[in-house]
């Protein structure tokens, strides 16, 4: 049997995944992405590949995607997260779609055709708005951890609208309700759909909408909030922060088939 | 992605063109010592007009560019900052305000004393009330008259009212610079100049039609270093000799069949102002990628087929008046369709820059239009000329790189 490995180091985190040549998932890894991209990648991989019970031997071929993807030594492929969160999300959702993929530092909305073909995207402008970083710091504004912002959106009953889009400035509209008295988790229910606005604004959304990535793993009350705006069904694959790991681990078994080395083994 | 390093290649005709833009600026250094008056005139500005009246002709928005390619300008920007010049202005002025604040300029570094103090100021206003007010600070500062024509923006192709009110500017600037160089205007020397000035503009095509070829022997990037003598020397028969050199090694690559870009797979036309600071970045990026970013728009610009020796003053008004970044929206995306088909071109990049709206033509749904009728894709990057604090290297490498993948979907 052979095995391949897709890693994206993130802004923030990094994830790995093993998958074998039927394309199952076998392990998966993540850890901060620290300030040593290379450390991060192999302490990744030794978990996944110890979960896996395999040796770095038996690794195929690997791809590296994300802001660290150059600095992978053993990848021997690196794609970027544009493409591997749209070949990630289009094998569990092979048909016409659009991809909602919010990071810690990013936001992407990336257009496939049924046959998984790019057909455009766009990422986030030179802004913190509408990504994982501006929930983070809201979540420090609040004194709280940023696994708690879920559960106290479910809890809100009138939602605090944030005008800005800006991350400082939001943080200042925040204290300003808290000053007014408005509850906590209003005001969380308030940031999530500053979010949403943020992808709105982005670009026209067409067929079938998939969020990826770490904000829509934590946050099923903000995937609603998506729902809600853009008046669809959103579908969200399984893991959906490593989906830009698997896309690279499926790259890497597609690189390795085609170069007619291991199909079946390396 | 596979990826390749290669090395630049660099013209033979660049030694000469060192030569030529090093004798122009020292030519500007020395001219108050031999008597000669310097004006300052926007780089889209009368220049003939004031070659003919025997002045020296300095170029501001290339100091601006030289302050950008230094990576000088993020350092001078706050400085105009702080005079109330907005960081969303056009950043060649606060650059360039900033280094006259400072008195840090990049032609220090070619052991110049700097920029050359204007005797008059020349303005036109085709590409941006920015010009004005950029040049108003220093008709403040020097007490020295501030000149100007003020051409209508956004319409279509330049008609014959219009032509005859620019064109009518133009003329009522000879009697006031008349009283400034202290000499009578001579038509036959306009003539001239504008002889000279369309021999180069007409060169300057040339060299930049050179990329249509498959593979193309320049890229965008070596434009921006070559464009230097159509922008600042046009008529003067410097910049005739220069280009011809230029003309003749591109041809000779052309015939054999040298890639700029090694194994050029995808070629690309780039929209909007060149980010000055990230030029060799950008470059090697688009190498590695085997992309070639063959034409733009920006070069583009100092291609002025309307000049006409016959016809000094109507000629110029027509030339200046039909410049893209004046055009409406529609004569815009026609530009840029037949870019796309004269250069065979794969996608098409936007460069959104933060202080340069009126060269930013991705923000009123273009690039979406195109894609459309074209089929073309397109990429935005958001960045700027000058001021590198709206530029983020990691977010642009990514967005390039991806859209290379994309485009090498087939």
């Amino acid at each position: 049997m052979a095995y391949f490995c897709g890693i994206d180091i993130g802004a923030s985190a990094a994830k790995l995944v093993l998958i074998d040549s039927q394309r199952q998932l076998l392990a998966k890894a993540t850890r901060r992405s620290g300030v040593d991209y290379a450390q991060t990648a192999q302490r990744c991989l030794d978990e996944a590949l110890h979960a896996a019970r395999l040796n770095q031997s038996q690794i195929c071929g690997a791809v590296s995607t994300g802001y660290g993807r150059d600095n992978v030594p053993w990848a021997t492929g690196k794609m970027t997260e544009i493409a591997c969160h749209g070949r990630g999300a289009h094998h569990f959702f092979p048909q016409a779609i659009t991809v909602l993929d919010i990071g810690a530092q990013d936001c992407k909305v990336i257009h496939l055709d049924a046959s998984g073909a790019r057909t455009g995207f766009k990422m986030n402008r030179k802004c913190a708005a509408g990504t994982g970083a501006f929930l983070e710091e809201i979540a420090y504004r609040l004194d709280l951890a940023p696994a708690e912002l879920n559960g106290l959106a479910e809890r809100s009953t009138k939602e605090a609208p944030l005008g800005s889009f800006c991350t400082v400035f939001a943080a200042t509209e925040i204290l300003e309700k808290i000053r007014a008295g408005i509850a906590v988790e209003d005001i969380i229910k308030g940031a999530f759909r500053s979010v949403v606005k943020r992808l709105l604004e982005m670009d026209v959304v067409t067929g079938t909408l998939v969020m990826t990535g770490g904000v829509a793993a934590h946050n099923p009350a903000l995937v609603r909030l998506v729902e809600d705006a853009f008046g669809r069904q959103v579908l969200v694959p399984p893991e959906p922060q490593f989906v830009g790991a698997f896309g690279a681990a499926l790259f890497a078994a597609e690189m390795a088939e085609k170069t007619q080395k291991g199909a079946t083994s390396c | 992605m596979s990826t390749a390093n290669v090395e630049r290649k660099d013209f033979a005709a660049s030694k000469k063109l060192r030569d030529v833009m090093g004798q122009y600026f020292a030519e500007l250094e020395r001219g108050p010592a031999e008597g000669k008056k310097t004006a300052w005139c926007t780089s889209v500005g009368p220049a003939e007009l004031l070659r003919a009246m025997g002045f020296n002709v300095y170029f501001p928005e290339n100091h601006g560019a030289m302050l950008g390619a230094s990576r000088m300008a993020t350092d001078l920007i706050p400085l105009a900052n702080a005079r109330g010049f907005s960081p969303d202005i056009c950043s060649y002025l606060t650059s360039d305000i900033g280094s006259y604040l400072k008195g840090a300029s990049p032609l220090q570094k070619m052991k110049l004393s700097g920029p050359p103090k204007a005797d008059v100021l020349v303005y036109n206003t085709n590409q941006c009330r920015d010009v004005k007010d950029w040049f108003q600070f220093y008709a403040r500062e020097w007490n020295i008259p501030c000149l100007g024509v003020h051409t209508p923006r956004g319409t279509d192709a330049p008609d014959r009212d219009l032509i005859d009110f620019v064109s009518r500017q133009i003329k009522d600037l000879v009697e006031p610079l008349e009283k400034v160089a202290g000499c009578k205007f001579d038509p036959d020397r306009l003539r001239e100049v504008i002889d000279l000035s369309r021999q180069t503009t007409m060169l300057w095509k040339a060299v930049l039609e050179a990329a249509a070829a498959v593979p193309s022997p320049i890229t965008f990037f070596d434009g921006t270093i070559q464009m230097g003598p159509a922008v600042v020397m046009r008529g003067m028969p410097e910049a005739v000799d220069y280009y011809k050199l230029l003309v003749a090694e591109l041809q000779e690559r052309v015939a054999n069949r040298v890639a700029a870009v090694e194994g050029e797979r995808l070629r690309i036309y780039w929209e909007g102002m060149p980010v000055w600071g990230k030029l060799s970045p950008l470059s090697n990026l688009f190498m590695e990628l085997r992309t070639c970013v063959v034409a733009s728009t920006y070069c583009n610009s100092w291609i002025f087929e309307a000049l006409d020796p016959a016809d000094p003053f109507r000629s110029m008004a027509q030339a200046y008046s039909s410049i893209f970044i004046c055009r409406g929206e529609e004569e815009k995306e026609a530009y840029i369709e037949r870019m796309a088909r004269l250069y065979k071109i794969n996608g098409i990049l936007y460069h959104d820059a933060k202080t340069c709206p009126n060269n930013s033509n991705n923000r009123y749904g273009l690039p979406q239009r195109l894609q459309q009728k074209l089929g073309l894709p397109y990429l935005v990057i958001n960045g700027d000329l000058n001021d590198l604090r709206m530029y983020s290297e990691e977010q642009t490498r990514t967005n390039i790189e991806a859209f290379v993948e994309q485009l090498l979907q087939g």
